[in-house]
């Protein structure tokens, strides 16, 4: 059975609506593969704007490696905005592609990738704009099998009625081996139906689905087991991990859209995972272990990339660049190679030390030095020890003393407020930082022309990270921290006008925090939320925290159970959390032991220079650090003048 | 700078949703990729030196848009077509380029002839529509603009506006049963500008002509208004003559 184009009813639209350009497709090295000649037929959304979705790595990284298989096609589909979706629900216009505008119900999956839980209602939105039912439970055999992935995915609880699936982890090998067991099932005629091919997923023991699954409550509200409820689904579920980032180097074809997106540049992913043991970073746990991208494999993605889609802006992208084993020779070469040409390097500065300059000199040669940007996260040296981020304050001036006197006029800090154990001096100590930041800076130039700016986000506490357990703050503690904070800054009258603050209120972080570490219960809250008109909640305009709360009294009307119990509390050891079948690795004791040592101000070091602290990622998962040096340089390539 | 080149190309299809930034981007990713040894502006932030010169609206297809690169070694025009169109995504066409040779390109760009295809709308309506518009002296309409409401006089520009009938054997969009109106209009290019949707405004609030689905809008042509035919001639001639294209 073909499909036919929806465009030419979708066309009509288009005059109507803002930016109709990010709904037509056409982007240089997207993939159009006839229909009835593939098998298995995946449709792969970012649930957010296609300004948002468009660059998104990971969908571009399956969508060339779904469409390089043989019997299997790919197409995307992003979230619409509310005026397209207006004219589509008057003119009957479903769900499309923006490849070939095929509805999206027509595809055997659909794939959506969360880095965020920010765009569950969008997901609803796509759902029932494609005509699907929101339900797992209601779907037929003419339904997609709904399939989500993304950091997100680690804790799919609060979406479990709408997914069919989950899958934890790198995606890359996984998506091809979920095509051939969909492909097998329907060469046999597709035995036992829709649960015939979702048992032979959850079988796999590497995709996760709900629903064979059955969530077992206490009177008081918390959870009492998680037990698979039929044979042959395993009692845990693992994420995936690739181990030779060389052997998959993708994007080969980077998407080049026309519309204009928020990331206009070609990034290469130099290595994945982290072991710096921050406790509030979720990434930085569930990626482990740390996996280099050789240097001459980036070297060759950056140039093909760059002759592939003539970005002039490369990204090196991972948790903490710097960290690269060879990121020196990495940055030299490149540098080398593009000097004088009009190609310029990024990398996202996090790291808090002299060599990081270093590399920001070689990465600016063919621009101007504009900012630099540090995360040091805590606003006091005991609040870093609580996260594990070991930068000290001596540190920090005398990395922000040479960018300074180095040439950059401008340095950019990152904070969190809200933090496990934060109290109002540990976020005042931000306001101390940065005036020694100016005044050494000043010093250091004979110059007032140097400024510094403090940007803040609301902390949440994480799944599968020692901070599971902790309490988040709530948001009027993070709102009168911040004013406090503002405040004393604005009084500063001998450097209040160098310094500038970025921040946003508490009440989203409450929202993300409860989708977070929620469980089945919050889908109902979602589903309401929805109902009535929640969109692109991660998007201020869009985003009512009000319409949350409201939903929430309404959804958990009769449970033991509401928003502060989800978000505040702090949980005990023993209680069982909602993605405790769910494994990335982490052992939970050490977890538990990192939790405590936090609150205990207690360090600890990175494994990659340091012996191995027992997380139990790398015996869990029968994975191994990869790291260099390989001790090969880059060759200078002749390129474009 | 060793030369300057001048490029016609055209907006097509799906990509007649293309903006004037989404287009400048798209230009400059393919001037790279084709490796194209544009010239760039001196100073803190270095641009490509491509201008782009009467761009088509969003929603607009276009057979007849123009911009200028400055190269900093000279490039054989047809060499640089081939390798431009090449880098271009399909519906982004070059069609023409010349070595600028005398002038301003925008200078030249007197007026353009746009079609409007209008399915489903009746033909002796838009043409009594249309003697109602051509005969008033002055319509006003008003669009809005990113400094608000702005009234203005859609008619004076109007060089010349006929109503024709689709050939449904060619042009099937309407449907079999279905008409199809075209209108053909030359406009010149004054301040502020009148777009077709202006003069679709104006035949609507002087002869409440309304087609019944959204136009379908095409430039064909841009460029100096020829006395004798009415209609814009081709702005690149001037840096023709002479030339060994």
């Amino acid at each position: 059975m073909s499909v036919e184009s929806l465009f030419p009813r979708l066309e009509a639209l288009l005059p109507k609506v803002q930016k109709p350009i990010q709904y037509v497709g056409g982007e240089l090295n997207s993939t159009v593969k006839d229909w009835d000649e593939a098998t298995v037929r995946w449709a792969l959304m970012y649930p957010d704007a296609y300004e948002v979705g468009l660059p998104n790595q990971g969908v571009q990284i399956l969508y060339e490696i779904l469409n390089e298989l043989p019997e299997t096609l790919a197409e995307r589909t992003y979230a619409v905005w509310p005026d397209l979706e207006r004219l589509m629900r008057a003119e009957g216009v479903p769900q499309f592609t923006v490849d070939a505008h095929r509805p999206v119900r027509a595809f055997d999956v659909l794939g959506l990738s969360f880095s965020t839980e920010l765009g569950y209602t969008n997901m609803l939105t796509a759902l029932d704009l494609a005509g699907i039912p929101l339900s797992s439970a209601d779907r037929g055999p003419d339904d997609p099998i709904v399939l989500a992935g993304g950091h997100a995915a680690f804790n799919p609880e609060p979406i479990a009625d709408f997914i069919d699936a989950a899958v934890l982890g790198d995606g890359e090998q996984i998506a091809i081996a979920i095509s051939e067991v969909i492909r097998e099932w329907k060469a046999e005629g597709e035995p036992g139906g829709r649960d015939g091919v979702l048992l032979r997923l959850a079988e796999t023991g590497g995709v996760y689905v709900p629903r064979f699954y059955d969530v077992e409550y206490l009177p008081d509200g918390r959870i009492k087991r998680v037990v698979p409820n039929r044979s042959g689904v395993p009692s845990r579920v693992f994420k995936h991990t690739v181990m030779d980032l060389d052997e998959w180097p993708y994007p080969k074809k980077p998407l080049v859209p026309l519309a204009e997106t928020v990331h206009e540049r070609f990034s290469v992913e130099i290595f994945r995972g982290c072991t710096r043991g921050c406790r509030f970073c979720q990434a930085g746990m569930i990626t482990r272990p740390v996996r280099e991208r050789s240097i001459t494999t980036i070297g060759a993605m950056v140039d093909n990339g760059i002759r592939e889609s003539g970005f002039s802006e490369v990204g090196l992208l991972s948790l903490s660049s710097a960290d690269h084993s060879e990121i020196g020779e990495v940055a030299k070469g490149l540098a080398d190679r593009y000097e004088g040409s009009n190609v310029s390097l990024s990398l996202p500065s996090t790291r808090v030390d002299a060599f990081n300059i270093d590399l920001a000199n070689e990465f600016s040669r063919n621009g101007r030095r504009s900012g630099l940007t540090f995360a040091p996260e805590g606003g006091s040296e005991r609040m870093r020890k609580v996260i594990n981020k070991m930068v000290s304050e001596e540190d920090l001036i005398r990395t922000v003393t040479t960018a300074y006197s180095q040439g950059w006029r401008q340095v950019k800090l990152y904070f969190m407020c809200g933090l496990p154990t934060e109290e109002d001096v540990d976020v005042l100590g931000i306001a101390d930082l940065a005036r020694k930041v100016i005044k050494a800076g000043r010093e250091a130039t004979g110059s007032r022309d140097v400024r510094c700016t403090v940007s803040i986000g609301g902390f949440v506490p994480k799944p599968h990270t020692p901070f599971q357990w902790a309490a988040q703050a709530d948001h009027e503690t993070v709102d009168r921290r911040l004013r406090e904070l503002r405040n004393t800054l604005r009084n500063d009258k001998q450097y209040g006008k160098a310094i500038g603050m970025r921040y946003h209120d508490g009440k989203p972080s409450i929202v993300e925090g409860l989708l977070s570490r929620g469980d089945r219960r919050v889908g109902k809250i979602i589903q309401k939320v929805w109902e009535d008109g929640g969109r692109f909640d991660g998007w201020s305009e869009h985003f009512s925290y009000d319409r949350w709360m409201a939903c929430a009294a309404e959804a958990l009307d009769g449970e033991p159970v509401d928003v502060d119990w989800y978000t505040v509390r702090e949980r005990e050891e023993h209680e069982v959390l909602p993605w405790d079948h769910l494994d990335a690795g982490l052992d939970r004791e050490w977890l538990w032991q990192d939790w405590q040592d936090a609150v205990n101000d207690v360090e600890v070091e990175d494994c990659r220079w340091t012996p191995c602290y027992d997380c139990g990622v790398c015996p869990t998962m029968g994975t191994e650090i990869q790291i260099g040096p390989t001790g090969r340089k880059l060759l200078p390539l002749t390129v474009v003048s | 700078m060793a030369q300057r080149l001048r490029v016609r190309y055209a907006k097509r299809g799906r990509l007649r949703f293309t903006s004037h930034r989404d287009i400048s981007r798209a230009v400059e990713r393919a001037v790279r990729r084709a490796d194209i040894p544009v010239a760039f502006s001196a100073g803190f932030s270095p641009h490509p030196r491509i201008s782009y010169a009467g761009a088509a609206p969003t929603g607009v297809a276009s057979e007849a848009e123009y911009l200028e690169i400055a190269v900093t070694r000279p490039c054989r025009p047809q060499e640089l077509r081939a390798a431009l169109d090449a880098s271009l995504p399909p519906g982004l066409d070059v069609l023409d380029v010349v070595e600028a040779r005398a002038g301003s390109l925008a200078d030249r760009l007197e007026g353009s002839l746009w079609e409007v295809r209008l399915p489903g709308a009746d033909p002796a309506a838009a043409e009594s529509a249309v003697k109602e518009f051509m005969t008033a002296a002055e319509v006003a309409v008003e669009r809005l603009t990113k400094k608000g409401m702005r009234n203005f006089d859609a008619r004076g520009a109007v060089a010349s506006l006929v109503s024709l009938t689709a050939d449904q054997d060619d042009h099937g969009e309407g449907g079999p049963n279905q008409s199809c109106v075209i209108l053909r209009m030359v406009v010149r290019h004054e301040t502020p500008a009148v777009r077709p949707d202006d003069v679709l405004m104006g035949l609507r609030l002087v002869a409440d002509f309304a087609p019944p689905s959204p136009p379908s809008v095409t430039r064909l042509a841009q460029g100096p208004l020829d006395a004798s035919t009415g209609e814009p001639a081709d702005p690149l001639e001037a840096d023709r003559v002479g030339g060994d294209q």
